[in-house]
């Protein structure tokens, strides 16, 4: 009687057969993100170059640009330009030099209509002039996102829009999407899309945060005869 | 013949009174474009313009491409010219008067002669330059005198001929009458095109670059409508500034019909002129960069597109400064506290409930305060306590109380 272990092994061996369990390898190298935790599951090993990655966050403020801080920080050092597209705010030069952007490289670009920003996202990414481009851009429809995809094909840069989490709901031709969540002093960071097989857990990403969130401070104890701080000592979570 | 008779024979005859000086400065443009090819450039009016290539064909490949170079260029700019090429002016001159293809075939009427002295030669039996070439000089000079002569002598070349040179002038300033009423502003592409290749070749003559032009709409009884072209660089290219003009004629709405368009350039800058690269790297995109930032600057705005700069300073909202992309000095200053990605601008007032200030909920304070107080001598004044506090939904913001309250001045993201 045949050996059906030796049958099973000519036939993988011989036939294409897709094997699960191995998530696909990304046809070029991404850009390392600084965070191995994600370096580890994005395919590529890091943010991918040539095509959209799509951030959703619920709210402002959790670290959503930290998380690509280190490799904005990284391309600029390296005299790469990037682009940031309709910042909702004020980028904040002090802060971005403390976190090791160089400024010369960085191009704020303001957009009057939704309309002018996608028209604008389109120009930046085909001519491939900044090798990163951050956007802001709440409403989007699929046709349009898939317009921008097909420009960043074309330009080879990390795009990355940041979108309200409805918009996790939409359907999006972006091959990357992360939903982000705060978890205390981390991010948590759930990967809804990406190439290959789906992940199962969410991940938590160690970012910077100016304070440690359970309340101690960098600042000098002298600080702490302020009748304002505490209050914070009192009502701190335990 | 008198008009009334000329419109009697040609019923659809239609007349124009003849501008002088129009004719003069379209001939004066057509040397400025030509100074690209050559400096030695000479006016013959009232419809002939001399350029001296002898020196210039080496680097333009060769007498028949720098010809057709002329030709096409020539079209471009929306003339119609009979080119020749000859080893002397007047027998070039005479050449691109006649078409004959050799000087021996040259027409007598081209040289200029008196009608007597045309009627005494057309008796000898005499019609071309080559049958008067082969009479005996003496006879000739006593027949039709010395003047014609010494003309005939500077065209062989056995003559000097001393000519004025033409000088291109400090600034430019051309003009182009429309020949109908233009209403839509996407229908003056064409012509603002041809004004935009004679600036192009009034530059590459001075060796200049420009960095704004103004392109000046008339429309008649209304006001001139002025629309400016502003580049990131000083540059040369017709098609870059069209580019960037084509968007500034898209957001313009023409209240009156333009009857001509007037371009004037006055700020003229040195241009290198760019080496090309024997490696060269198509995605080194220097020129790309500063072409988007043209590109998006008009359209959505001159202030559209800018970099940052750190200012020394304590005043958080003073602290940076918009610039030119690319320009930025300043480091970080040493002994700051941790400062927010995003900047409120102007900083939000916060609701206080039970002196608990209230964002998505009350704000637990977690660092602080930093006491920032400066501006005195500008007049903005600022005393303000900054902390930093956590907000209901788990973001991180920076606030500040001052005497005027409670405010949200940032947001660490």
């Amino acid at each position: 009687m045949a050996d059906p272990s030796a049958a099973l092994d000519a036939v993988l061996l011989h036939h294409p057969v897709w094997r699960g369990g191995a998530p696909a390898q990304a046809g070029s190298r991404g850009i390392p993100t600084g965070f191995c935790l994600l370096d580890r599951e994005l395919p590529g090993g890091g943010w991918p170059a040539g095509a959209l990655t799509e951030i959703l966050c619920a709210d402002e403020g959790i670290g959503e640009l930290q998380l690509v801080l280190p490799a904005l920080a990284a391309l600029t050092c390296a005299g790469s330009r990037v682009a940031w597209l309709a910042p909702p705010h004020l980028p904040y030069a002090p802060a971005l030099a403390a976190a090791g952007v160089r400024l010369e490289f960085l191009t704020v670009i303001r957009a009057p209509g939704r309309r002018d920003a996608l028209w604008a996202a389109e120009q930046v990414l085909r001519t491939g002039a900044c090798r990163a481009l951050l956007a802001w851009l709440p409403r989007a429809s699929y046709a349009e996102l898939r317009r921008l995809a097909v420009a960043a094909e074309a330009g080879m840069a990390f795009t990355a829009l940041f979108r309200p989490s409805q918009a996790a709901l939409e359907p999006s031709p972006a091959p990357l999407r992360l939903a982000l969540e705060s978890g205390g002093d981390r991010l948590t960071v759930r990967i809804l899309k990406r190439r290959g097989i789906p992940v199962a857990q969410p991940l938590d990403i160690p970012i910077a945060r100016p304070v440690h969130v359970l309340g101690r401070t960098r600042f000098p104890p002298a600080a702490a005869r302020s009748p304002v701080v505490r209050m914070a000592a009192v009502r701190s979570p335990a | 013949m008198a008009p009334a008779a000329a419109c009697r024979r040609v019923p659809d005859l239609r007349l124009r009174l003849r501008d002088l000086r129009a004719e003069r400065a379209a001939l004066e443009s057509i040397a400025i474009w030509l100074c690209q090819f050559t400096p030695s450039v000479s006016l013959e009016p009232p419809c002939s313009v001399l350029a001296e290539i002898a020196g210039s064909l080496r680097l333009h490949g060769g007498a028949a491409r720098l010809i057709g170079r002329l030709r096409r260029g020539l079209a471009g700019l929306g003339f119609e010219a009979s080119l020749a090429v000859a080893p002397t002016a007047r027998a070039a001159l005479w050449t691109a008067r006649s078409g004959a293809p050799t000087l021996q075939q040259l027409p007598l009427e081209t040289m200029g002669l008196e009608p007597g002295e045309l009627e005494a030669l057309r008796d000898f039996g005499v019609r071309t330059l080559g049958e008067l070439l082969a009479l005996p000089r003496a006879g000739l000079a006593r027949r039709i005198g010395p003047a014609p002569l010494a003309r005939l002598d500077q065209a062989l070349g056995m003559a000097p001929e001393p000519r004025l040179w033409f000088a291109p002038p400090e600034r430019f300033s051309a003009r182009l009458e429309l020949p109908v009423e233009v209403q839509e502003s996407e229908m003056l592409q064409f012509a603002a095109h041809q004004l935009l290749k004679r600036l192009e070749g009034f530059l590459a003559a001075r060796h200049a670059a420009v960095r704004r032009c103004t392109l000046v709409l008339e429309q008649g009884r209304a006001d001139a409508l002025e629309i400016g072209i502003h580049l990131a660089a000083p540059a040369r290219d017709a098609g870059r500034m069209m580019r960037v003009l084509r968007e500034r004629l898209a957001a313009v709405h023409l209240c009156a019909p333009v009857r001509a368009i007037r371009l004037e350039a006055t700020d003229l800058a040195g241009h290198a002129g760019s080496t090309t690269d024997l490696f060269r790297d198509p995605r080194l995109g220097g020129e790309q960069w500063l072409q988007l930032l043209e590109r998006l600057r008009a359209r959505l705005g001159e202030t559209a597109a800018h970099g940052l700069e750190i200012r020394p300073e304590n005043r958080p909202e003073h602290a940076w400064r918009s610039v030119e992309p690319g320009i930025a000095r300043g480091g970080v200053p040493a002994g700051q506290g941790s400062r927010p990605l995003w900047l409120l601008d102007p900083p939000r007032r916060l609701r206080v409930a039970a002196d608990v200030p209230q964002h998505h909920g009350p704000l637990l304070l977690l660092a602080g305060p930093e006491r920032i107080q400066s501006g005195w001598w500008d007049g903005l004044t600022v005393a303000r306590d900054y902390f930093i506090a956590r907000a209901g939904n788990a973001s991180l913001t920076w606030i500040y109380r001052s005497s005027d309250g409670w405010f949200l001045h940032g947001i660490f993201a």
